[in-house]
C-alpha cells in the first residue's frame, strides 16, 4: 500500500493515507465437494487461530487492521484507537455483529473496510447495509478486494463511500460506474426511499 | 396491462447502455469470462451447446400484442424463426450472436421489454396464475403485488449476487395454479377475518436436485408488509446461505438445515428491525399500480349465446376444442381460451414467428390485445365473447394453435434439454415427441383424461417432472441418455413430489413404459377417477409390477 495508491471517496479520485493490513494467506487444507475445489468460506468461519492473530505486529500510522485481529488485541490497540487511527477491515464470511458486539460505539473507528473476496459473493453487500441502517456507522465505509466497475453502483446504494478498485484495473473507468442508473426503484442505503415516495409517479 | 412511465423507461434505457458497454468490453478483452458470466447471465444470455440462449423476460406471464409482434420480429431478425415459452413464463431465443444482444435488448426497450435478471444468481421474474383476474376461484388479484414485486425486486443492490438463483411466485386463488410450494418465496393472498388482503408466506421450496416442497414460515402477512418481509427472508439468505458448493446454495437447503421453525424465528428477527420502513407499501402506491389490472371494458353480456350452443352441438372438433382449452371466466359471456403450443411434431412451447404475430392479431381482435404466457408453456387469451369462440377457433386452427390436448397427456411440459441446453444430461424434446406420436389418437387421449407429464433433460428440474402425474428425468449413465420415470406427482394446493418407479429406460422404450403406465390406469381406474387420483389409491406397486413385467432388457440400467 504505497503513498501513490488511488481510490474513489466520495466520487473523486484522491490519495489513500490508509494502509490497509493483510494477514498471511493461511495454508487452507483444500476441499472438495462434488468434485470442484471449494472457493467460498462459509459465513461466521474462523481461518486463523487466536494465536497467529495476536502475534501480528499492526504497524504505525493510519491502519486497517482486521477484525480478528482487533478483537485479539483491543487493549494493546485501544489508545491508538482513541487517537482515531485505527480502521477495522471486515472479511466476506465475518459477522458485523461480532463488530459491534465487541465494542460501546461503531463510531470510534473513522473508517470500516468490507472485504470482497471474489466479486460474485455479494455478502459483503448485506454487511455494509447493516453497518449503514442498523448500527448508525457514519464514517468511511470502503470495498476493499475484488472491487470491479460494474458492481460499484451496487455498492454505492449499500452505503459504500469509498471503493479501493483492483489494482490491476483503471479507477478512472471504474468511477463512471457509479453513474450507471439515475433513480432506482427500491430504498436501500442511499436513496433510502423508494421510487414512488421520491417522486410522483402516474 | 401495467404501462411504463418516464422512470421505468429510463432505467430500461439505461441497462441496454449498460450492458451495450459491458458487452464491448467484454469483446475487447477488458472483461474476463469469469467477470463478464454475471453480467451477462443477469441479462439472460447463456453461453449454450450449439450458440448464445437468451431468455427475455415476460414479467408474469403478461404480453402486449405490440410486445408479441416485436418477439415475432426478434425471432425473425436475430434468430431462426422461433422462439421458445418457458415454465417460467418467459420466451428463449437459441440462436442469437453475443454481438446482437445489446441490439436485441434496444428494440425490446421500445416496447417496454427486458432481460433483466432473468438469469444468475438473482430474483428471478415473478410468476403467477395465468388466469389472474378473470378466474372465477380468483379472491385477490394477484398483479398489482407481483408488478410491485418485479419493480423493487429489480437492480435491488443488496441482491444482486445470491449464494444462487431465487424464485418467487404470487397466487390470490382457492386452487393454487402459480405452484407457490415449489419456489423459494410463495406468496399466497387471501383476505383475512377481518376483510384485510394478507398473505401465507412460503419459502425453501424448488425443484431441482433436490425437490423439497416449501414451508409455510408465517400464516398472515398485511400485504403493506409484503416487500420488508421478503427483504428479511433475503438478508438471512443472503447472509448465511451455503456459497461453498452450488448444489447446496439454495434457500431450501439452508431451511432445512436450520429447520422451518429456527428459519422463520430469524426472520422474524430481522424483519422487527425492517417492518414499517420506507419499503412499507401504502394505498396510494398500491391504487396506483391496481388501475392498470382494472377489468377491460367487457361488454353486458348474457350468460348464454345460441350461436355457441349451436355450434357446439353441430361440430364435434370445435366441442373437443371447447372441452379442453376453453376455461371459466369470473365475467358473464367472457370465456378464457388456451392456445395450445403442444400439437405433435414440434418442440413442446416452442412457437414459430408466424404463429406469435398470428397469436398478436388474434388477441387484438378478440381479447383486448393481452396474451399471457402459462408455466405449463402455452398462451392465453383471457378475455374472449362466448359468441366469438368458434370463429376465434377457426382462425388459431389455421395457425396450428387449437389442438385440443390442454391438460392431457400431450400437453407435456418440457425444457429444451440435451438438444440446446449445455447443463443437460439428456434430450427432451424428441422423447415429447414420441409420445405425441404414440397418443395421437383423440378419442383414446380424451378418454384418458386429465394427466400432466413433465420432462427435464436433467436433474435442474426445468421441465418440473417432479411434480408432473408423470415425471420423466433424463440421467447420464457411463455417457448415453436414460430416463427415470416418477409417477404421483402433483402442483397445486395438495402438490407431492413423485416416485421413482424403478431402473432408467433407453429412449427409445419410453413410448411402451408410458403406455403400460396407461395401461394400468384404465384397468384399475374407478368412474370419473383421473390418473393422479389412481395413482394415489393404489400405490406404486401395480404400475412398477406391470412396466417391468414385460421389459425386454430387465438388466438395462440401475439408476
Amino acid at each position: 500500500m504505497s503513498e501513490a495508491t488511488r481510490i474513489i471517496v466520495d466520487g473523486a479520485i484522491v490519495h489513500d493515507d490508509w494502509t490497509l493490513l493483510e494477514l498471511p494467506r493461511v495454508e487452507e487444507a483444500e476441499r472438495k465437494q462434488a468434485g470442484k475445489v471449494v472457493l467460498f468460506r462459509l459465513t461466521g468461519e474462523q481461518t486463523h487461530s487466536p494465536e497467529q492473530l495476536a502475534g501480528v505486529a499492526v504497524p504505525t500510522g493510519r491502519v486497517i487492521v482486521p477484525l480478528g485481529v482487533w478483537l485479539a488485541q483491543k487493549d494493546l490497540l485501544a489508545p491508538r484507537v482513541t487517537a482515531g487511527e485505527i480502521g477495522i477491515c471486515i472479511d466476506t464470511h465475518e459477522l458485523v455483529e461480532d463488530l459491534a458486539a465487541a465494542t460501546g460505539d461503531i463510531n470510534v473507528f473513522p473508517l470500516i473496510a468490507v472485504r470482497f473476496e471474489r466479486f460474485p459473493d455479494g455478502r459483503g453487500y448485506s454487511t455494509a447495509t447493516l453497518l449503514r441502517t442498523r448500527y448508525g456507522f457514519r464514517g468511511q465505509l470502503r470495498a476493499v478486494g475484488d472491487v470491479l466497475r460494474d458492481q460499484l453502483f451496487l455498492m454505492l446504494r449499500c452505503g459504500f463511500d469509498a471503493f479501493a478498485v483492483r489494482a490491476d484495473r483503471d479507477i478512472e473507468v471504474a468511477l463512471t460506474g457509479l453513474r450507471d442508473f439515475s433513480e432506482p426503484y427500491q430504498a436501500a442505503v442511499t436513496p433510502d426511499q423508494p421510487l414512488w415516495r421520491r417522486h410522483t409517479r402516474t | 396491462m401495467y404501462q411504463y412511465d418516464a422512470f421505468d423507461q429510463r432505467l430500461v434505457d439505461e441497462r441496454v447502455a449498460q450492458f451495450r458497454d459491458q458487452t464491448r468490453r467484454y469483446l475487447a478483452g477488458e472483461l474476463s469470462d469469469d467477470e463478464f458470466r454475471p453480467l451477462r447471465l443477469q441479462n439472460g444470455l447463456y453461453i449454450q451447446r450449439h450458440a448464445p440462449m437468451l431468455r427475455i423476460a415476460i414479467p408474469y406471464g403478461h404480453v402486449s400484442s405490440k410486445q408479441m409482434r416485436m418477439l415475432a420480429h426478434i425471432a425473425r431478425t436475430y434468430d431462426r424463426g422461433y422462439g421458445h415459452f418457458s415454465t417460467r413464463q418467459n420466451i428463449q431465443y437459441n440462436w442469437p450472436t453475443v454481438e446482437s444482444v445489446p441490439d436485441i435488448l434496444a428494440d425490446l426497450a421500445t416496447v417496454q421489454m427486458h432481460a433483466i435478471q432473468t438469469s444468475g444468481n438473482c430474483i428471478r421474474n415473478i410468476t403467477t396464475d395465468q388466469f389472474a383476474g378473470v378466474a372465477p376461484d380468483e379472491v385477490i388479484d394477484p398483479r398489482p403485488l407481483a408488478e410491485i414485486l418485479r419493480q423493487w425486486s429489480t437492480f435491488h443492490p443488496e441482491f444482486a449476487l445470491l449464494p444462487r438463483k431465487f424464485k418467487i411466485s404470487v397466487s390470490g386463488t382457492l386452487h393454487d395454479r402459480a405452484v407457490v410450494q415449489a419456489h423459494d418465496i410463495g406468496l399466497e393472498f387471501f383476505r383475512d377475518d377481518a376483510g384485510q388482503v394478507a398473505a401465507r408466506v412460503w419459502a425453501g421450496g424448488g425443484l431441482g436436485r433436490t425437490p423439497i416442497l416449501g414451508s409455510m414460515i408465517r400464516g398472515h402477512l398485511g400485504w403493506q408488509h409484503v416487500l420488508t418481509y421478503c427483504e428479511a427472508i433475503l438478508r438471512v439468505y443472503n447472509r448465511f446461505g451455503r456459497r461453498d458448493n452450488a448444489y447446496k446454495a439454495r434457500i431450501k437447503i439452508l431451511l432445512k438445515s436450520l429447520g422451518a421453525e429456527e428459519f422463520a424465528r430469524q426472520v422474524e428477527a430481522e424483519w422487527a428491525h425492517l417492518k414499517d420502513g420506507p419499503n412499507t407499501l401504502t394505498q396510494a402506491e398500491f391504487d396506483r399500480v391496481a388501475k392498470f389490472f382494472s377489468p377491460p371494458a367487457y361488454r353486458g353480456l348474457p350468460a348464454t349465446d345460441a350461436g355457441f350452443d349451436a355450434a357446439l352441438a353441430s361440430d364435434p372438433a370445435f366441442a373437443a376444442w371447447v372441452r379442453r382449452c376453453v376455461h371459466p371466466h369470473r365475467q358473464p359471456g367472457y370465456r378464457a381460451v388456451t392456445l395450445s403450443l403442444k400439437p405433435t411434431g414440434t418442440a413442446p412451447g416452442d412457437a414459430t414467428d408466424a404463429q406469435m404475430d398470428a397469436v398478436a392479431d388474434l388477441a387484438d381482435h378478440y381479447s383486448f390485445g393481452e396474451i399471457r404466457v402459462s408455466h405449463e408453456q402455452n398462451l392465453i387469451l383471457a378475455d374472449v365473447e362466448l359468441g366469438q369462440l368458434h370463429g376465434l377457433w377457426q382462425a388459431a386452427r389455421e395457425h396450428g394453435l387449437a389442438t385440443p390436448n390442454i391438460g392431457l397427456l400431450t400437453d407435456i411440459i418440457c425444457c429444451p434439454g440435451g438438444d440446446f441446453c449445455s447443463l443437460a444430461n439428456a434430450k427432451s424434446i424428441p422423447i415429447a415427441q414420441a409420445i405425441q406420436q404414440t397418443f395421437d389418437d383423440l378419442d383414446y387421449l380424451h378418454d384418458i383424461g386429465e394427466l400432466e407429464l413433465n420432462i427435464s433433460g436433467c436433474m435442474n428440474a426445468c421441465g418440473h417432472h417432479h411434480v408432473g402425474h408423470i415425471g420423466i428425468l433424463g440421467v447420464d449413465k457411463d455417457g448415453s441418455e436414460w430416463y427415470q420415470i416418477t409417477i404421483g406427482g402433483k402442483q397445486g394446493s395438495d402438490a407431492s413430489l413423485g416416485t421413482v418407479i424403478g431402473p432408467s429406460f433407453a429412449a427409445e422404450e419410453i413410448p411402451g413404459v408410458i403406455t403400460r403406465l396407461i395401461d394400468v390406469y384404465v384397468r384399475e381406474r374407478h368412474a370419473d377417477e383421473r390418473f393422479i387420483d389412481t395413482v394415489r389409491r393404489v400405490g406404486v406397486a401395480p404400475f412398477k409390477a406391470h412396466v417391468y413385467a414385460q421389459r425386454s432388457e430387465p438388466e438395462a440400467a440401475g439408476v
